[in-house]
Parts: structure tokens; sequence; C-alpha cells
């Protein structure tokens, strides 16, 4: 009973210790956008079966404006190297890659796919913005903090 | 086309029993569909309805020493030719020379985006297909790479990935292991651009040998110049209706 007590008292001091916090979670940079209105939960869930499913519509139906569109997730979640150019899916810090490699699910998508947004990709961002000049100081504010 | 039927005699036969409920079934299956999936909204689709995209290559002025359309086409899509057997084959130049006079004959051919594809035929996946709007495409996510595509295609317009590729085009994905071939530009087709990037690189030279558009569309440059000018298919003898068409050949 004692040994248990222990054992409990210290997973517990794991837990609320900065180790548990900042080392052994996923470290998953915040994008660039709009946060998701359904909730980031929903995403971290759903992502994939809507993925699979919206890349349908658009490569036999060419509907191309869809809710998962990896290119416009690569975009909205691009994170920048040290040379200020968006990391690829070979670095660990790739947001897709940061979480994909801490529940060990590989991500095919890049054997095809750019991991990295192309310049213009930039704009299918931007709507979700706002576009006024208030909405995009907010943002600005929102993202400099 | 009649399948000749040995239960011709018989009132309703094993065949027209398994036609009719097949039909039946169809019918219900599609309004469940309708009903399920769209829920009275309408469809986003990106297709236009009836469209039938294709076109026009007039060789008579496409000079040989020009390759504006393979260097826009390789620039758009994100390939590169090495020189090798293994080149991609989305878009190239040929020389055509008939044996008899010795007239020799410049053009650039990609696939042809045939009504009746061999491509699909073949595929044992599904993955090379024909969309709505006429162009023929291979869909990667379940390509498997068995290249049966490429035996099957007559213009040898099909290519086979050999090795990983980083860096593509965000809007023209392709990848190892699976076949690749000219996509008519699907992604300016649903962004209304009404162009393919090897026809304005053509037209941008000031030859102006090609020319894009909805042969469906009676009132389209294109669906005018093939129904007032001669016009042919490569291979027409094959009868797979192409979307692509050449002048002077």
């Amino acid at each position: 009973m004692k040994t248990l007590l222990v054992s409990v008292l210290m997973m517990a001091a794991l837990l609320v210790s900065p180790v548990f916090a900042e080392g052994l979670l996923p470290n998953i940079p915040a994008a660039l956008g709009e946060p998701h209105p359904e909730g980031n939960e929903f995403w971290r869930i759903n992502h994939p079966s809507i993925l699979s499913h919206d890349r349908d519509l658009t490569v036999q139906n060419g509907i191309r404006e869809i809710d998962g569109s990896l290119k416009t997730c690569v975009a909205c979640h691009a994170v920048d190297g040290p040379d200020a150019a968006p990391l690829t899916a070979a670095s660990p810090e790739h947001a897709c890659v940061a979480c994909h490699e801490y529940v060990a699910v590989k991500i095919d998508c890049f054997q095809c796919h750019n991991s990295r947004p192309e310049e213009g990709d930039w704009a299918a961002v931007l709507p979700s913005l706002g576009g006024t000049p208030e909405s995009l100081r907010a943002y600005l504010e929102r993202i400099s903090q | 086309m009649i399948i000749p039927t040995k239960e011709k005699g018989a009132d309703i036969s094993r065949r027209d029993l398994l036609k009719k409920g097949g039909a039946m079934a169809t019918v219900t299956l599609a309004s469940g569909v309708t009903l399920m999936s769209f829920g009275g909204k309408a469809r986003a689709d990106g297709l236009k309805p009836g469209a039938r995209w294709g076109l026009l290559i007039d060789a008579g002025k496409c000079p040989e020493d020009c390759s504006a359309c393979v260097s826009a086409c390789s620039k758009e899509h994100g390939w590169e030719n090495n020189g090798l057997n293994t080149d991609p084959q989305w878009i190239r130049k040929v020389t055509l020379r008939e044996k008899s006079s010795g007239r020799e004959n410049s053009l650039p051919v990609m696939c042809q985006h045939c009504d009746e594809p061999p491509c699909v035929d073949v595929c044992p996946t599904g993955a090379s297909f024909k969309r709505e709007d006429g162009i023929v495409l291979v869909n990667k996510h379940t390509c498997i790479g068995c290249r049966y595509c490429m035996m099957a295609c007559p213009f040898k317009a099909r290519s086979f990935v050999h090795e990983p590729v980083t860096d593509q085009r965000t809007h023209s994905p392709r990848g190892n292991g699976t076949v690749e071939g000219c996509n008519m530009c699907v992604h300016k087709i649903d962004r209304g651009d009404g162009t393919t990037a090897c026809v304005e690189a053509c037209q941008a030279t000031g030859n102006n040998a090609m020319m894009f558009g909805d042969l469906n569309d009676p009132e389209s440059d294109i669906a005018i110049a093939v129904s007032t000018y001669a016009s042919v298919e490569l291979r027409a003898d094959l009868g797979l209706g192409l979307g692509v068409r050449y002048q002077n050949i």
C-alpha cells in the first residue's frame, strides 16, 4: 500500500513538472491563420477522414473549395526554419511531423504532395483573416503574443 | 450492342430478370444517395456541365526548333527531362516523316484524352479514369504503379516515376511509384483560367499553333475551327474519339 502511494505521488509530481509538459508531449507550432471554428480536438481526431473524403471530391469532381485541402493545411501550418524558409517533412519540427512522430503514424501524403507551401498558397489562408485593416491588426497582435 | 441470348424463346429469361432487378436497385440507390449526401444543398461541382475539353494543334504552324510548350509544361508541373528512357512523357515534340514524299512535320504529342481510353480499360484499381468533362487522369491515391496503362496507351503518353520526388508544385502532386501523364492542366481548368500552360506558351511565342477549348460548346473558338477546317485524330483507325486534334499533318 505504501509503495502504491509513493508511486502515485511520483506520477502526480511527474505530471505537473515542466519536464512532462514540455519534453514528452509533442510541440505543435501555432498556425498562421484563424483557429478552426470546430476546435483543435475535432481536427486532431477527424483530419484523416476529412482529407481522404475531400481528396476524392477534388480529383474526381474538380471541386477545389473543400474543407480538407492538404495544400491549405500545409500553407497555414507552415513552420519556418532557421533560414526563414518553410521546413519540409524531413524536419521533425514540421507541423505534421511533430505530432505524427509522437503518435508513431507514418505520413504517406508527402510522397507525392509538397510538404512546403508555394509562394501563392498563402492567398488561401488570407480570407480566413477577414481582410479589413482592423481584422488584420487584431490578427497581427494575436500572432505576436 | 445486341447480345444474343440462348433464352430467346422464354417469357422472362434469367438475363432479363437480372437486368431489370439491377436497374431497380440502381434507381433506389441513386435517389438514396442524392437524399443522403446532398440534402437539398446544391453541389458546388468544379466541372463545367456537358463540357468536353480539347486541344487543336496546327502542325503547319509548329516550328521544329520550338519547344516552348514542353518547357511550359515542365515548369507548370515540376518535372524535368534527363535524356533517359525513364523520362516523364507529359508532352514531347515528335517529328513525323512521310515515307513517299519525305515531308516532315513537327508536333507536340501528349495524352490525347480519349473518349474511350484504353488506359482506363486496363487499370486494375480504377486509378486511371476519365472525368465527366473528358479529361483522362491518374488518381495517384489508388495507383499501384503496375504500368498496364503505359502499355495500353497507343501514344506513349504515360510514364512512371522511378525516383522519389521532392518540392513538387503544390497544384500538381507527383510521386515515386505512380504513373503520370498530361492532365490538361486540370487545376487551371477548375480555376476557370480557360487555357493550359502549353497553349499559353505557344501563344506567347506568336506561333499560335495550339488552341484550347470546349469541343461541345458550338460557340467556342475550338469548336468553330474544328467544324470549319480539316483536322484529324492521331491513329483515327483505333476509333478512340480523341480530345486532341491535329491540322496539317
